[in-house]
């Protein structure tokens, strides 16, 4: 799939793509496999079961689709184009801010999606302009500065009326409308066929949020797929694998660069505002960490790959919850307490951040070729 | 190759060992303080069985004597303290739970208004110490602190923290230029600087003088180690910057919730102590902040002084520019980078022992993470890599932090006023201030 590989000759580019294919079809089929072998685990007795039955609940929730979404933002950045975009979270929360306040001052839910993406899109704007021409690490560093003002302005408290301060937005204020667009009847609980999860199929943290979310994974995931293979798409792997080429074929860098930061950042706003429905709009849940998040899931999965940050997100959420598990059944109650194993499963998670990027940079799925580039 | 290593030995040990000798003095001075302060307060000592409340009543004029606190809390608390000829009293508990101290009105001279005379605190469990602040003015509190006497005082607390902003920044920068790393795991460093002296100083209770230099020995190890077992490898491997930079974002998490586990979500204090504020014209300060900003300023002075005039410095400066003509020079790159790594998490872990006894009072375990964005700031506004373009620019952004609140911006801004001048600067000048005019990128 690099360039080079599209400059050679049919034969070896239809093998190229059995190839990818190929993998595509691994790795779908281990993600079923593996949910399909917790579903059956969680019928085991004891904590096995336990374990296996809330990895399962946090590989489906709806907070895991969206940060495949913006995850999948995040590798139109990074993966494709080398980006180092560090601020996803605030691309995320301007989506989240622009839905939930739109619709808790009495405007229709679609005047509210696109008030999220036009936050988003003036975002990436005005990060863009000073910074694109610049070297990567600078994009990185004003990001992650320009994420944290959106939400030390969004806690303000003289905001309260606006996004609610520190408290953030109650989820009651705005899931009315996403809510009475279900087909679902309202307030039956419905038990996914052999496993243990059960859910309201409307209602607030239902099946109705869980359906919608991972359909817009699959349109997403889809998008991008397409995207990739378009002519656009080649041009954003070429910046990323020599931006100076691509500026001597007479492109212009600087206005790829910033349409793939538009709409990676549209991908991330979207993220946000799925990452609100089932919950409430608090912006201190979308601070730096979530954006390390994000990027933690798509290098588990691999870069520059379609299927990687959907496989990534579920690994990273449902690793965390296996890891956490684990230690709470198999050590003595004594040596850590309840909230000691929720931090050493972060902790490890940190340490397999570093272990993937040194000694598997393609991540799961990935192609190392792809990822040869420095920014 | 083992002339030049004695060649190097050298004045590496000879500014190593000015710089500790320099703190050791300083933090005698330092140690001398809080333990006067304290002799009065020893009244109430947390333990196994129990946690302390204590605390000093005062006014923007002084302490107030005579003043009464009625404590209610669980477990049937409910007792009236009065303070005594230090302002100071104190209250020890043997159960857990929020306690809630109101500060009897009617106890106080008439000619003060209380802003603030209730207090709700969480006791999470023993051996602990909480210090509740009630808010008290005099009458005449808002005539005295005109506009020009808080901009000055603002510029006071601003040059404080620019100057220990300075000492993490330099490191930052240091190894950016070096190595070419934006090192996000630097803000861990600093947290660890406030983790240590907790864990030296108020659990082992070593003292300042002892646990000081302890600090920064065991925080230059994490430098040296790290580069030994982490970045050198990677380096040789020839991993991207990119990458590099990822993988400082992973060590960054890991580091943060090693905190965690280790003291949850609370605030740790290296020395618990209530410095008296003394002030000069408008200008408020307390010893402990004249001696921390002495210390950064002397160790600010001779990082520098050792870049322009020391032979390592120089070389510093050579792989700084060139890392391939340096090599090229006889230059040993790998260990004038093992040498930044080791002075930039010293310096870092100076900066947060300090910040941590001065600026907060305390340590959390997303401190560091919180100042990291000024460190980026201030290293970037200076010009990414030059280790006096980060002092020039630590101070500004201290400045304008400080200076935020006073001109009238909320002060939950402060942070961001910061950040929103370095994205206006790369507008204008990418390079930074002291950078190179060249094409970056």
């Amino acid at each position: 799939m690099s360039l080079t590989e599209d400059l050679t000759t049919g034969s070896d580019k239809e093998q190229a793509d059995r190839t990818s294919r190929n993998k595509l079809l691994y790795a779908a089929g281990g993600l079923v496999a593996f949910l399909v072998a917790l579903a059956l685990l969680s019928h085991v007795p004891g904590s096995t079961g336990q374990i296996a039955a809330s990895m399962l609940r946090v590989a489906i929730q709806p907070q895991t689709a969206a940060l495949a979404v913006a995850v999948i933002g995040l590798n139109i950045h990074f993966g494709y184009t080398g980006l180092l975009n560090m601020g996803q979270a605030g691309f995320m929360m301007l989506g989240a801010y622009g839905f939930s306040i739109a619709i808790w001052k009495g405007q229709p839910m679609i005047v509210g999606i696109l008030a999220g993406f036009a936050a988003a899109f003036v975002f990436a704007l005005l990060l863009g302009i000073p910074t694109l021409k610049l070297r990567g690490d600078y994009l990185a560093i004003v990001t992650i500065s320009a994420a944290e003002i959106l939400r030390y302005t969004g806690r303000l408290a003289k905001l309260e009326n606006f996004t609610g301060a520190a408290q953030g937005i109650p989820g009651s204020q705005y899931r009315g409308p996403f809510a009475d667009l279900s087909f679902l009847p309202q307030d039956t609980n419905w038990t996914f066929p052999f496993t243990k999860l059960t859910y309201p199929l409307t209602g607030t943290d239902d099946w109705w949020t869980r359906l919608v979310a991972w359909l817009v994974v699959a349109l997403c995931s889809y998008f991008v797929f397409l995207l990739a293979r378009s002519p656009w798409g080649r041009l954003l792997r070429g910046v990323r694998e020599d931006e100076d080429a691509i500026r001597s074929l007479g492109k212009n860098v600087f206005a790829v660069k910033m349409q793939a930061l538009i709409i990676g950042g549209l991908f991330g706003a979207l993220g946000g505002i799925i990452f609100i429905l089932p919950s409430s709009m608090q912006p201190d849940a979308m601070g730096r960490n979530l954006t390390f998040f994000a990027w933690t899931a798509l290098l588990l999965g691999g870069a520059a790959t379609v299927f990687g940050p959907v496989l990534g997100s579920i690994l990273f959420f449902s690793v965390r919850i296996f890891l956490q598990g684990i230690t709470d059944a198999v050590l003595p109650s004594g040596l850590m307490n309840t909230q000691q194993t929720e931090q050493f499963a972060w902790i490890c998670i940190g340490v397999m951040l570093m272990l993937i990027v040194i000694f598997r940079p393609q991540g799961l799925v990935g192609d190392k070729r792809e990822l040869r580039f420095n920014v | 190759m083992e002339s030049r290593a004695v060649v190097w030995q050298a004045p590496v040990t000879k500014i190593l060992a000015a710089f500790f000798l320099t703190i050791l003095t300083l933090a005698a001075v330092a140690a001398v303080q809080p333990a006067r302060a304290s002799a009065s307060a020893s009244l109430c000592l947390p333990s196994a069985n129990n946690s302390c409340i204590t605390s000093t009543v005062r006014s923007d004029s002084g302490v107030i004597a005579g003043a009464e606190v009625r404590v209610t809390g669980p477990g049937g608390v409910d007792e009236t303290l009065t303070t005594d000829e230090a302002g100071k009293f104190s209250l020890s508990v043997t159960e857990t739970g929020e306690y809630t101290l109101v500060l009897v009105p009617e106890s106080l001279d008439e000619s003060l208004t209380v802003t603030n005379g209730s207090v709700t605190l969480n006791v999470p469990r023993m051996n602990r110490v909480r210090a509740p602040v009630f808010g008290v003015r005099t009458a005449d509190y808002s005539a005295t602190t005109s506009f020009s006497d808080q901009l000055i005082n603002g510029a006071f607390s601003g040059l404080r923290l620019g100057l220990l902003l300075a000492l993490a920044s330099i490191g930052l920068s240091l190894i950016y230029g070096t190595t070419g790393l934006s090192n996000f795991a630097h803000a861990e460093q600093v947290t660890l600087g406030g983790m240590l002296g907790y864990l030296f100083v108020n659990q082992w209770g070593l003292g300042l003088l002892v646990g000081a230099p302890l600090v920064l020995i065991a925080a230059g190890f994490t430098g040296w180690f790290q580069d030994r077992v982490l970045w050198m490898p990677l380096r040789r491997r020839g991993l991207g910057l990119a990458q590099m930079m990822i993988v400082t974002i992973g060590l960054s998490l890991t580091l943060q919730y090693v905190y965690q586990f280790f003291i949850g979500a609370s605030t740790v204090k290296v020395l618990v102590f209530n410095p008296t504020p003394q002030s000069l014209g408008p200008i408020s300060y307390t010893y402990p902040d004249l001696i921390a900003m002495a210390v950064s300023v002397v160790v600010i002075s001779l990082v520098g002084y050792a870049l322009l005039r020391t032979r390592v410095g120089r070389a510093t400066r050579a792989v700084s520019d060139n890392p391939a003509l340096a090599s090229a020079s006889g230059i040993d790159v790998d260990r004038v980078i093992r040498l930044v790594w080791i002075v930039a998490t010293t310096l870092a872990g100076l900066s947060g022992l300090l910040y941590s006894l001065v600026i907060q009072r305390g340590m959390r375990w997303d401190s560091g993470m919180q100042i990291l964005l000024l460190l980026f700031a201030a290293v970037t506004l200076g010009g990414l890599g030059t280790a006096f373009g980060a002092l020039i620019g630590a101070l500004i952004i201290g400045m304008v932090v400080e200076l935020t609140p006073v001109l009238g911006a909320p002060g939950d801004l402060k942070y961001a006023s910061a950040l929103l001048i370095l994205i206006l600067l790369l507008m204008v000048r990418p390079q930074g201030l002291l950078g190179r005019a060249e094409r970056v990128g």
